[in-house]
């Protein structure tokens, strides 16, 4: 009985033998995920070996050894001659006793199989397995661990370039202050140069300080307090040009001015709110600002009494798939959201409240703490 | 005797604090304020903060209570208590406060960029709080059954119940404005008493002339009286645990991260030192005045609430009574909350908000709800089985846990850069079994006298060189995670150095 039950359940022994390679390559994943760097292959090497029952394995980068798992370490200087013999050829070769010259007894070093690595249609490495004697078997399994091994490479690299395309994102959105805002705010300065000189001046260093800020070059992430700074100076040079019919109500707790956020996470949502409340022609338009403590978080609202909009439409600006014509604004959320996500895992995407005439309110919930953040 | 000024008192003081936790204090500020708004937590309303979590039911009636019952040695207590801070000033404030972390194993994580460590600290702080809630609850028992004479049950129920609904609602999460005037309340509700009783005792020629507390002292004013060699060792490994426990409070640390960076810390740091030095001159003038009338030792923990009547009988002694009874009922409540706060974040954050099985997936408020639930109910079953406790002395061990487990973490995860995942975990496995077991033992086997159970009793002295040793071993014997050279710069780099920190 006990038998029958363990066969149903563990499959026969070439099932069983699937699932120990497929453990074994799932196990060696991980660490080629990383990219091919001498820390990710001498992690990887143990479980590459395992997968191919060698006596020993190494793994290379084009110039040299990365990584040896094994016996027989002492034809680690070897490698360096069979990887540039490979480069050469562009495919798997095998070398002889004779290319593999020994005289240690015992030494199972004997002949080697070199399959290289290739992503996008270039060489970037080899895996090179060793044996006492030379096999189609292993020249076969070889070739195959090395193309299971070089999408594993593939992925890392595209990997690499979603975190370098966040990274051009933040950029892009830093650049974004909105030439309207430049072009406003300095026609708005300019009318008080006559009037009112002083104020004028205090407008112009504000302004500089905001610029200062929005191109800072240096780090991800800033204080929830330098980030509130410079939506006051934003504030400011809207109220410079709007006057009384922009009303702002602050709530901040105080607790949570030490958060550390992504750099210009909330101002882009503030400018949302007050293109939002004033769109109406000759209407007083609020927006309100909260910032609150909730334990393990620090939840930020930023809230409009403007026209509100089409839920539909914020949903697909979030997905980030609605067509870019006439709307910045929308961009700039899809855009937080997305940074947001990145950073903290898709728990803590933007929360938007809306509806046609009910004006709008955006929620960002931020952790106070998280692993790889701080200011 | 009448109950009416106790049972106003802590009414009062119920319907208060649900109140704050309800409504909540809000301010709303223009623009023309932005200023205002966004300052940051001033270092001495932190401090008051900082105090009014930290001055729980073992300093409000445990200290007066030891004091009376065992004499001078007692002392040790408080002023471990305070230098707790001391220590945590010079060696962990500013460099915690730069590391970014909100809890301790927040903490664990950044440094050593392990789940594992950091899922272990978890539940250290899980226990710690639970050990130190079972005294904050025996307190609530004590004080109402000295105040209105109700069941010992009855006050762990009640403020049980009050910090779940107040923390699994929301509110009382810690508002450093709520949290300051807790200290200034308690500080009054035994400052003015004290004065009171104290300008009766200095015109009652009779109680004078029979002798102070001097005349009679013995053994009573001296410190290690009586003890012996095994006194010794308890005073050594008490001063132990408190010196090194202070750091590893769940409640404590986190109110650091409203500091907004190293410098205000230490500043902070600094004002706890003094604002405590000022509370704790109170606790021995009520247990000397409490030798003085001849105060019954066999009922010290309510010392501080019996000792009013005592002198002065009649309506002064009951409203004095109220007070220090709303002063207790507030400690309670403000610790209580303040742990219940730690220990459930950390539950939602590692067990709740994960899928468990039989639940599957809690929405983020019922994880939370479920997790404040757990926090407050099992340390209240715990009062409740083991009424006889001791109020100061479930404290002291509760810093011995933390003393063993997240000292050696902190001093050596900020001081040392050779500090490993694994080094970590055995320190904290070591010492955390280590001093739970001792702790285990002496809540199984009450009140002891060999040399095993004095060793048991009070673990910190070996405990907490263990861990440490522990640590440093293994740690030298694996290699340490690749960012620490890069983590301990951002640590001990002041925040107004130029340096790219990311």
């Amino acid at each position: 009985m006990a038998r029958t039950w363990r066969r149903t359940h563990l499959g026969t022994e070439a099932d069983r033998a699937t699932f120990r390679t497929l453990h074994q390559a799932s196990l060696a994943s991980p660490a080629l995920r990383e990219g091919l760097t001498e820390d990710s292959a001498t992690r990887a090497a143990g479980h590459l070996r395992a997968l191919l029952g060698t006596p020993a394995l190494a793994v290379t980068d084009t110039v040299g050894c990365l990584a040896w798992d094994g016996a027989g370490s002492h034809h680690r200087q070897q490698v360096r001659t069979l990887l540039g013999a490979t480069l050469e050829r562009g495919r798997t070769r095998s070398f002889d006793r004779g290319d593999l010259g020994c005289t240690t007894t015992g030494c199972e070093v004997r002949t080697a199989v070199v399959s290289p690595l290739v992503v996008d249609d270039r060489i970037v490495g080899t895996l090179v397995a060793f044996a006492p004697y030379p096999t189609a078997g292993l020249a076969r399994a070889t070739d195959e661990v090395a193309t299971w091994v070089s999408g594993q490479l593939a992925l890392a690299e595209l990997e690499l370039s979603r975190t370098r395309l966040a990274e051009a994102e933040v950029r892009a959105l830093r650049a974004q202050i909105s030439p309207h805002f430049v072009y406003n705010s300095l026609g708005a300065i300019a009318s008080f140069v006559r009037t009112d000189p002083d104020r004028a001046r205090e407008l112009l260093l504000e302004f500089a300080d905001f610029t200062r800020y929005s191109f800072r070059r240096h780090g991800d992430y800033t204080t929830l307090a330098e980030e509130l700074r410079s939506i006051e100076r934003y504030l400011l040079l809207e109220q410079a040009r709007f006057g009384d019919r922009l009303q702002v109500t602050l709530s901040i707790a105080p607790e949570v001015l030490g958060v550390a956020v992504p750099f210009l996470c909330v101002q882009p949502l503030v400018e949302n709110a007050v293109r939002h409340g004033l769109e109406g022609v000759d209407r007083v338009g609020h927006v309100t600002i909260t910032a609150r403590d909730r334990g393990q978080d620090c939840v930020i609202e930023v809230e409009d009494d403007g026209a509100g909009e089409d839920p539909e439409r914020v949903r697909r600006a979030l997905a980030g798939t609605l067509s870019t014509d006439g709307a910045h604004d929308s961009v700039g959320l899809g855009n937080v959201d997305a940074r947001l996500r990145s950073t903290y895992g898709d728990d803590y995407g933007l929360v938007v409240e809306t509806a046609p005439g009910a004006g709008t309110k955006v929620v960002v919930r931020v952790p106070k703490f998280a692993a790889g953040v701080s200011a | 005797m009448t109950t009416v000024p106790g049972f106003v008192a802590v009414v009062v003081v119920t319907v208060t604090t649900l109140a704050i936790g309800t409504y909540g204090l809000r301010f709303s500020r223009t623009t023309s304020d932005f200023f205002v708004a966004s300052r940051t937590v001033r270092p001495g309303l932190n401090a008051s903060a900082i105090g009014g979590e930290y001055l729980s039911a073992a300093s409000f009636l445990g200290v007066a209570g030891l004091l009376l019952t065992f004499g001078a040695e007692m002392l040790w207590y408080p002023i471990g208590w305070t230098a707790g801070y001391l220590v945590l000033l010079v060696l962990v404030a500013a460099p915690l406060r730069r590391s970014g972390a909100y809890t301790l194993p927040d903490f664990a994580e950044a440094r050593l960029a392990s789940r594992h460590v950091r899922n272990l600290c978890s539940v250290l702080v899980v226990a710690i709080g639970w050990l130190y809630l079972l005294p904050q609850f025996e307190g609530a028992g004590l004080t109402l059954a000295a105040a209105i004479d109700a069941p010992r049950w009855v006050g762990p129920v009640v403020v049980g119940a009050v910090v779940l609904v107040n923390v699994g609602s929301g509110g009382m999460r810690s508002i450093t404005f709520v949290q300051a005037f807790q200290y200034w309340l308690k500080l009054t509700a035994l400052l003015v008493p004290a004065a009171v009783l104290l300008v009766v005792w200095a015109g009652d020629e009779a109680v004078r002339s029979a002798g102070g507390p001097s005349a009679t002292a013995g053994d009573w004013s001296v410190p290690l009286g009586g003890g012996g060699a095994q006194g010794l060792y308890t005073t050594y490994s008490l001063v132990l645990a408190t010196f090194l426990g202070t750091m590893g409070l769940p409640h404590v640390v986190v109110r650091f991260y409203t500091n907004p960076d190293g410098r205000a810390a230490r500043r902070t740091t600094l004002a706890v030192l003094a604002l405590l030095g000022v509370f704790y001159v109170l606790p021995p003038v009520y247990a000397a005045l409490g030798r003085a009338y001849g105060a019954d030792p066999a009922t010290s923990d309510s010392l501080v609430l019996d000792l009013p009547r005592l002198v002065v009988p009649g309506t002064l002694g009951d409203v004095l009574t109220g007070m220090v009874t709303a002063g207790a009922f507030a400690a309670f409540l403000s610790t209580s909350s303040g742990l219940a706060i730690a220990v459930s974040g950390v539950l939602t954050q590692d067990v709740t908000s994960r899928r468990l099985p039989g639940l599957g997936d809690l929405g983020d408020l019922a994880a939370f709800r479920v997790a404040t639930l757990a926090a407050v109910v099992v340390p209240l079953l715990a009062t409740l089985a083991l009424p006889d406790f001791g109020v100061a002395r479930a404290v002291g061990l509760a810093f011995a846990v933390a003393a063993s487990t997240f000292c050696p973490l902190l001093v050596l995860g900020i001081w040392w850069r050779g500090l490993t995942a694994a080094g970590a975990v055995a320190g904290l496995l070591v010492g955390g079994t280590g001093s739970v077991a001792a702790v285990a033992w002496t809540l199984a086997h009450d009140r002891a006298q060999g040399w095993f159970d004095v060793v048991v009793g009070q673990p910190a002295a070996w405990s907490v060189p263990l861990a440490f040793a522990t640590m440093v071993v293994v740690s030298r014997r694996t290699t340490a995670p690749a960012h620490a050279r890069r983590f301990m710069v951002r640590l001990h780099t002041p925040e107004t150095v130029e340096l790219d920190r990311s």
